[in-house]
């Protein structure tokens, strides 16, 4: 087993060496004809016209052919903004696209061997790694080890994995032509899915997808005696797979909406934009069961199944950002913050999130149903500083990125809207309560350390008091990890639910409130 | 009331949870809790995860430290080093002193040794204290070839698991017949042994320590076996149980036994001052089947909580309530309610249930009427609230098996070893029992058994 681990290892950082080689081993050639089919129709003579000194030049690094490109695009924008002459601006960046038509490399001629060498490795390796090194280890040990790890306890490989991760999103979100030769060698995948060419979202939406699976492995190894957390993340890797990646792809290829199924709004932010709801409403039977479907979700689906089962049923059973917590961030998870100070920062950010959240939708709304008459281009505006903060920032670069250094729910417990929304209807009106077993606390503190996100678990049971928090995500890892059988996720009647005044079995002495 | 000045030595469970509690019912008091062991409130029973990598010190800490403040507990690390009960002060290891009104005891316990040829060696030592942990550490920094751990009770077996993390050979010494015999019947230490053994631990029952071996820098070398066995060893640790932490009182005037002498109202033989806790022997057991000495986490807890309601309440006898506890050996959980006793008694019913795998089982003693006892359940839940009210009202054994769905503990989609405990029932005592419905997801989703 120790071997497979190490092999496993060995290909896993072959596989990252290339991935982080590949955009640095390519060059560029931009022709009129690329340019030209890869523009809108309405930039298209401009810059044909502008980019002539490009045509036929060969640029031997991403950085030069940007560098090249902001050269003639840059000034020519500027006069026009300096001008005011807002309906000629460009407004769209076409750094990715163009960089993409123009490249040339070992990706674009041989996709798969490029993809099997760098993606390929890194799930092989990965894959092998998991089996090798939680096949092995005994169930006693399961949570033991991660503040002796550098990666999981904030050492030298956790700042490391981290910064790689911030880097990567940082990429991803504002400097994605440097990922063109990356998006080459998934070009086939998307073909074969979508029918349409691979953009810098579908590398990404398969990396992450496998992500959720290789580690998704590992914890059907890991809690290979535990039912709740085996189920809980087959079902995340199913609703990644299935509903997040593949069928809206193959929608696309149908040629319908994008759409992915289990997404909500507030998470899904642009839901209500106006682009979103033209798109329903153009797109036939199918656009319009989307429309009804998302809002259903919204003010059916979030109150009744919370409402029975509590938000796990969404945040560590369906979501994306869950998935990828669970699986890829489950070793990180034990460095949430569970200070006081943490949780009065949580309240206000998450609930100002989805205020923030709620006044951007209504006023888009408002908006669109007045032909843009009202407020004109602000909302716009407001989208555009909401997707760079909230969308991309928060919870790409903070959210995921920042997971080895302070947990794996840093968006899901500080800023995701939806949490929020699902944490009301939790607290307020639902079955769900984590139950303490009578008097066996021990008040050992394995239940507050190993929480995600940052509750302080044991306050409560060594009170005997049930855990209602809004923001619990019900993933059962306190369950798991409490020696004496403390704790136990239950759906149960509301009546007394919230224990004001709990009583620890034991005492007979006297009865107080702990 | 006023405002008496409070001082309890020792900031375990059961003197912080006095100084809690009697915070609540007393805003005027004030408080001041004493530990040379460390600054803050700990949770003992969390040091084997310190060790293990699965906690930090910080998270053994149930409460942050403004709460100390907030709260005006004042907290004082230094050791007492004398105490005069005429002039109420106290003297410490720094050359302090502190006035006291009423002084509350709880100094907790310590490992008992005794008096083996050898046990101050470098590398023998027991777990209790912070500073256990710390040498425990030390001691294991580099690799060694083999530990020996000496007594089969509920801190050598967690010694044993600590020492497995590390991947330390262990050979585990045990007196008795079987592991942890005072407590356990027979199947069930076996079915703890076997799940020991399965990771390497070279367990030896019916074997003691006669003597501890030293090498020239006084460190320990290797142990001498009661049947003359020479086992080498660089670490050797005591876990022969505990015994109350009370050396310090002998040369007063206070009554002290095994530990500090108590009445049911946690009254020492001088007054204004008190003990509880693990420190406290009462007169009398408080309760039936109880011992004059309760060395568990939550007696401590109830023992405080029971005091601080005495100085600000009309003050009550200490009642403990049905007896239960609960343990865990490496993966498997262990928990008990009431009172079953370790030997077979003839003529009195015990019925016990062993799942095929060997890592699960229940075990129901009743009375010569058949009504509930006590249970032990190993690798498997049950509900305190449930058993604890099935013993209180005197249910019967198949009263208890019949409803027993509603007494377990277990998270959702475990298997539904409850099934099976009533078949075994309705087998073994030739009465019915409806066996309870499982509902349509668990029989989908649900573990088999």
């Amino acid at each position: 087993m120790r071997k497979i681990e190490i092999i496993g290892l060995i290909l896993f950082l072959v596989g990252m060496s290339v991935f982080t080689i590949l955009p640095f081993s390519s060059q560029y050639r931009l022709s009129e004809e690329q340019l030209r089919s890869s523009v809108k129709d309405i930039h298209r003579d401009q810059l044909a016209e502008l980019m002539q000194p490009m045509y036929g030049q060969t640029y031997t690094s991403t950085h030069s052919f940007l560098t090249a490109y902001s050269s003639y695009f840059k000034p020519y924008n500027d006069e026009l903004k300096a001008k005011q002459a807002w309906d000629q601006v460009i407004w769209d960046d076409y750094g990715f696209v163009l960089a993409k038509a123009a490249m040339d490399g070992p990706s674009k001629t041989n996709p798969w061997a490029s993809l099997g060498l760098s993606i390929g490795l890194i799930v092989l390796g990965g894959i092998m790694f998991n089996l090798g090194g939680n096949g092995a280890s005994h169930e006693s040990l399961t949570h033991t080890g991660v503040f002796h790890s550098s990666l999981k306890n904030k050492g030298l490989l956790g700042l490391l994995t981290g910064s790689y991760l911030i880097l990567f999103y940082v990429i991803l979100y504002w400097f994605p032509a440097y990922l063109a030769p990356l998006v080459w060698m998934v070009e086939p995948i998307s073909q074969f899915l979508s029918g349409g060419p691979a953009s810098q979202w579908f590398l990404y939406g398969l990396v992450y997808t496998l992500a959720i699976g290789v580690m998704g492995v590992r914890m059907l190894l890991k809690y290979r005696g535990n039912r709740y957390q085996q189920l809980r993340t087959a079902s995340l890797i199913f609703f990644q797979t299935a509903f997040a990646f593949i069928i809206p792809e193959v929608l696309v290829l149908l040629n319908k909406p994008y759409f992915d199924f289990k997404n909500i709004w507030p998470l899904d932010y642009d839901f209500f934009y106006d682009y979103q709801l033209d798109t329903f409403i153009s797109s036939g039977g199918l656009g319009l069961f989307m429309l009804v479907w998302g809002i259903l979700l919204i003010v059916i689906g979030v109150p009744v199944f919370t409402y029975f089962y509590g938000k796990r049923w969404y945040c560590s059973w369906v979501c994306g950002c869950g998935g990828l917590a669970e699986t890829v961030g489950d070793e990180f998870r034990h460095l949430s913050d569970k200070s006081i100070k943490a949780w009065q920062w949580e309240r206000w950010m998450i609930h100002g999130v989805l205020a923030l959240a709620v006044v951007m939708t209504a006023l888009t709304l408002v908006n669109y149903f007045t032909s843009f008459s009202l407020l004109g281009q602000v909302t716009n505006q407001l989208h555009s500083m909401y997707g760079f903060a909230i969308g991309s920032a928060f919870a790409g670069v903070v959210g995921t990125g920042f997971y080895p250094l302070l947990g794996n729910r840093v968006w899901c417990r500080f800023g995701c809207p939806l949490a929020a929304y699902l944490g009301l209807v939790q607290r307020f009106k639902s079955r769900f309560r984590i139950t303490t077993n009578g008097g066996q606390c021990i008040s050992c503190g394995n239940c507050s350390t190993h929480c995600e996100m940052g509750i302080d678990v044991r306050a409560y049971a060594q009170q005997g008091q049930n855990i209602v928090r809004s923001s619990c995500v019900g993933c059962g890892v306190c369950a798991s990890v409490c020696p004496r059988g403390v704790l136990k996720l239950e759906n149960g009647p509301e009546e007394d639910r919230i224990h004001e005044f709990p009583i620890l079995i034991g005492n007979d002495s006297i009865k107080l409130r702990a | 009331m006023g405002s008496r000045h409070f001082v309890i030595i020792g900031n375990g469970i059961s003197g912080i949870t006095f100084a809690r509690h009697l915070r609540k019912g007393d805003d005027q008091a004030r408080i001041t809790v004493i530990s040379g062991e460390s600054p803050y409130f700990f949770s003992r029973t969390a040091l084997m995860y310190v060790y293990m990598g699965q906690m930090k010190w910080e998270h053994t800490q149930p409460y942050e430290p403004h709460f100390w403040k907030k709260n005006r507990i004042d907290l004082l690390q230094d050791w007492v080093k004398t105490l005069d009960f005429e002039t109420k002060i106290l003297g410490f290891a720094s050359g302090e002193t502190l006035t006291y009104d009423v002084l509350v005891l709880a100094t907790g316990s310590k490992p008992a040794f005794f008096g083996w040829p050898g046990q101050d060696l470098k590398g023998v030592q027991g777990l209790y204290t912070k500073q256990d942990l710390e040498t425990m550490e030390a001691a294991t920094s580099k690799p060694i070839q083999r530990a020996v751990i000496v007594g089969g009770g509920l801190i050598g077996i967690e010694m044993a698991e600590m020492l497995t993390y590390k991947k330390i050979p262990v050979t585990f010494l045990v007196r008795e017949n079987r592991f942890w015999e005072q407590v356990l019947p027979e199947q069930e230490a076996e079915l703890v042994q076997k799940h020991i053994s399965a990771y390497s631990i070279d367990l030896r029952l019916q074997t003691e320590l006669k003597e501890i071996l030293a090498d020239e820098q006084g460190n320990v070398r290797a142990v001498i076996t009661t049947a003359g066995e020479e086992i080498p060893c660089e670490f050797l640790g005591i876990a022969t149980g505990v015994t109350p932490n009370v050396d310090f009182l002998k040369s007063t005037t206070l009554a002290v036994g095994k530990g500090v002498k108590v009445n049911s109202y946690f009254e020492s033989s001088v007054p204004d001052v008190y003990a509880i806790g693990d420190c406290a022997e009462f007169e009398q057991p408080p309760g039936p089947g109880r011992r004059t000495l309760e060395q568990v986490w939550y007696t401590g807890r109830m023992h405080g909580e029971t005091l601080a309601h005495n100085f600000c309440n009309k003050p009550v006898s200490y009642q403990p309530g049905v007896w239960f506890n609960s343990a865990k050996f490496f993966a498997i959980e262990y928990q008990t309610y009431g009172i079953v006793r370790p030997d077979a008694v003839a003529g009195v019913p015990c019925f016990y249930w062993e799942h095929h795998l060997g890592k699960v089982s229940f075990r129901m003693e009743m009375d010569e009427a058949g009504k509930i006892a006590g249970v032990i359940n190993l690798g498997f839940r049950l509900r305190h609230e449930f058993f604890d009210r099935a013993i209180r009202e005197k249910w019967s054994g198949q009263q208890v098996i019949q409803r027993l769905e509603e007494g377990v503990f277990d998270p959702e989609f475990y298997a539904p070893y409850h099934l099976e405990i009533q078949n075994a029932f309705q087998d073994q005592f030739g009465v019915p029992i409806s066996t309870s419905k499982q509902s349509f997801l668990q029989k989908i989703f649900g573990a088999r058994l």
